[in-house]
């Protein structure tokens, strides 16, 4: 493990860490964005800036700012002073997700992992990803794009206002 | 150079803790946070997979990640929408409170 | 004057010892954009108040220094001596956060823009990215976060106001910026704004904006970019008489000065995009003209388009809310499609039959995309304005 990971690491589980346990919701989707920094930053140490980049500009910009608006416009009094932010049955989502950890981290030390890395000549570059992009995978990419814009207008109508 | 097991535990930890917020939080927003975040913890997956992998030129990986970004995004959106259509019709956004269907 | 730049960084580099030689190699990279930056935001802001007092009719500043050009150094000294008040109920973390966020990334921006290229090929830019005008949006697109950040913490009302406002409309404008520089991508075929610039060489009838696509591009980029920046006539998140003066309102002091220095700094970013993209970038309009450096002919573009800017913000008044996310999502977004498939048959079109062709075939589409969009969208409500109270 290299310091520039060690740091990295620290910046991605400071985020997480902190949108679970801050109150305001507001913070916690602060926090969130530490997160995708972080995750932007690896991507970019793996030789991937563009899903880099693309992981900022999407959720950074996009998905956060929604998440925000949402926020503002759902005002919950209740959960935003004097109770808990935790659900009653806090402690078996506890244990249930120390458990996938638990049960992960059997799994990493148990698998057969290749300890070395390929070098590569260049970081993945743009114009392969299209191309690989409008040959081998041109149909999931329309089935994408449909699905974004069906996402879109069934988004818009269940946000809609009811006309009554 | 950092090995693959570190990726694969920063993002098994990642994982969990999502799950544990989707699970713990009583906000719906935070749930769907959590979802996203585990949502991330497999991207991270995909490319320390594609890039520790034997075949790095292929790009799968890579691609795996891009269809999945456009996924949640659709699903950050969709999610939204319906916490804001449920906060109109009851005002909460506590999943706590919204159980209209309990017997 | 790029080789003298150049060969001045790589001896001032050699002077540190090798392991932080990369460090001081980047950092030498950075100082001089922070300089001639920081220096063009001063001096727009004189020049800036100078012209709209002349379009208004009267004289702008002209008391501190010669012909009133120290009023920047004025203006910085006043703003760093103010005190420094922060809202007894806001978000003290967050409201620090907010204008510290904005300024690193009107700055981040200028690291992907080619200022200047040596004979040698190696080009006057702080970092060559691949990927850099994705770089470049994403790092952009972080302002609106910034903005939000500071709207919500200030707890004041006309500051969520404006934050919202400015959300709203940055979101809005950025789709059609994003598909109108989506045209150059497609025709030059790479993301690396050196790359972008190195098809526009060897004179002006290379560059982008000369093509039917390309000048209608440019245009919409330009109304974008002016929108993105939160200027007139886009500037209702921060409209001095509705609502004061948006998500800054509850700044004062050095955190005022940051946030109109990263407004300034947007500006300019959007500015050298442009003249990267559609003029050439650092290259002469007529190859004789070689012998002049990159960086001025840069720096001759941008102070164009900035004055450019100054004329529109003295001339035009300010547009309604839903005035603006018409113009955003009838007209300018359509358009910016319209725009792609044009350039997408340019390409096909001038590469078998030759430009005159493309000219030919590509302009009608253009010109009647845009007379059926603005007729379409100049409908009800985006119409004169009926004065009901008045007649």
């Amino acid at each position: 493990m290299s310091l520039t990971f060690a740091i990295i690491a620290a910046i991605v589980l400071t985020g997480a860490i902190g949108l679970s346990v801050l109150r305001k919701t507001v913070h916690c989707v602060l926090s969130l964005t530490i997160v995708f920094f972080g995750l932007a930053m690896l991507y970019i140490r793996l030789d991937a800036p563009f899903l880099g980049f693309a992981l900022v500009l999407i959720y950074v910009s996009a998905v956060t700012i929604l998440i925000l608006f949402t926020v503002l416009l759902t005002r919950n009094r209740e959960i935003e002073t004097d109770v808990s932010p935790y659900s009653r049955g806090s402690i078996a989502g506890l244990i249930v997700g120390g458990s996938v950890f638990a049960g992960l981290i059997w799994m990493i030390y148990r698998a057969p992992l290749s300890r070395g890395i390929t070098e590569l000549e260049s970081p993945a570059s743009v114009k392969s990803l299209g191309e690989r992009l409008m040959t081998e995978y041109v149909l999931p990419l329309e089935v994408i794009a449909l699905l974004l814009t069906a996402a879109m207008i069934g988004a818009v109508i269940v946000a809609m206002k009811d006309p009554g | 150079m950092d090995s693959l097991s570190d990726y694969l535990l920063l993002s098994a930890l990642l994982f969990s803790l999502g799950l544990c917020v989707t699970l713990v939080r009583r906000h719906a927003i935070l749930v769907l946070i959590g979802i996203e975040l585990m949502l991330n913890a497999a991207n991270l997956n995909f490319i320390a997979f594609w890039r520790f992998g034997p075949n790095p030129e292929a790009l799968d990986g890579l691609l795996f990640v891009l269809f999945s970004l456009a996924v949640a995004a659709a699903e950050a959106a969709v999610g939204l929408a319906l916490i804001l259509a449920v906060y109109r019709r009851y005002s909460v956004t506590d999943v706590e409170n919204i159980d209209e269907l309990k017997g | 004057m790029e080789v003298l730049l150049l060969s001045i960084k790589e001896q001032l580099v050699a002077l540190f010892p090798a392991v932080l030689q990369p460090l001081a190699g980047h950092l030498l990279s950075i100082t001089p954009v922070l300089g001639v930056f920081a220096g063009c935001f001063a001096l727009t802001t004189v020049l800036e108040r100078k012209a709209l007092g002349r379009i208004q009719n009267r004289f702008g500043p002209n008391r501190v220094g010669p012909a009133g050009l120290l009023q920047p150094v004025a203006d910085g000294l006043k703003m760093i001596f103010k005190e420094d008040i922060v809202p007894l109920k806001a978000d003290r973390t967050v409201h620090f956060l907010a204008p510290v966020l904005l300024a690193t990334t009107a700055l981040l921006v200028f690291s992907v823009i080619p200022f200047g290229q040596a004979p040698d090929g190696r080009h006057l830019v702080p970092v060559d990215l691949e990927v850099g005008l994705i770089f470049f949006f994403a790092v952009g697109s972080l302002a609106e976060l910034a903005v939000f950040m500071a709207g919500w913490s200030s707890r004041n009302k006309y500051a969520m106001l404006g934050a919202m406002r400015a959300i709203a409309q940055m979101i809005s404008y950025e789709a059609p910026m994003l598909l109108s520089v989506l045209t150059v991508v497609l025709i030059s075929g790479s993301l690396s704004l050196v790359d972008i610039v190195g098809t526009q060489a060897g004179g002006f009838w290379h560059w982008h904006v000369l093509t039917p696509w390309g000048a209608a591009a440019f245009l919409l980029f330009l109304t974008a970019a002016l929108a993105e920046s939160n200027r007139s006539p886009f500037d209702i998140p921060e409209a001095e008489s509705e609502i004061i003066a948006g998500h800054m309102i509850e700044y004062s002091g050095f955190k005022y000065a940051l946030f109109f220095l990263a407004e300034y700094l947007g500006l300019f970013a959007m500015t050298s995009l442009a003249v990267t993209l559609f003029l050439g970038g650092f290259h002469p309009p007529i190859p004789q003209l070689a012998f002049v450096p990159g960086p001025i002919w840069f720096f001759g573009k941008f102070v164009v388009i900035i004055a450019f800017f100054i004329w529109i913000r003295g001339t035009l008044p300010r547009l309604r809310m839903d005035q603006l996310l018409q113009l955003a999502w009838k007209f300018m977004l359509p358009m910016a499609v319209v725009l792609l498939i044009v350039a997408a048959a340019w390409h096909r079109i001038s590469l078998t039959w030759g430009p005159v062709f493309g000219w030919l075939f590509c302009s009608p589409p253009v010109i009647m995309a845009y007379l059926m969009l603005g007729r379409g969208g100049a409908g009800k409500k985006g119409g004169p304005r009926v004065y009901r109270y008045v007649n």
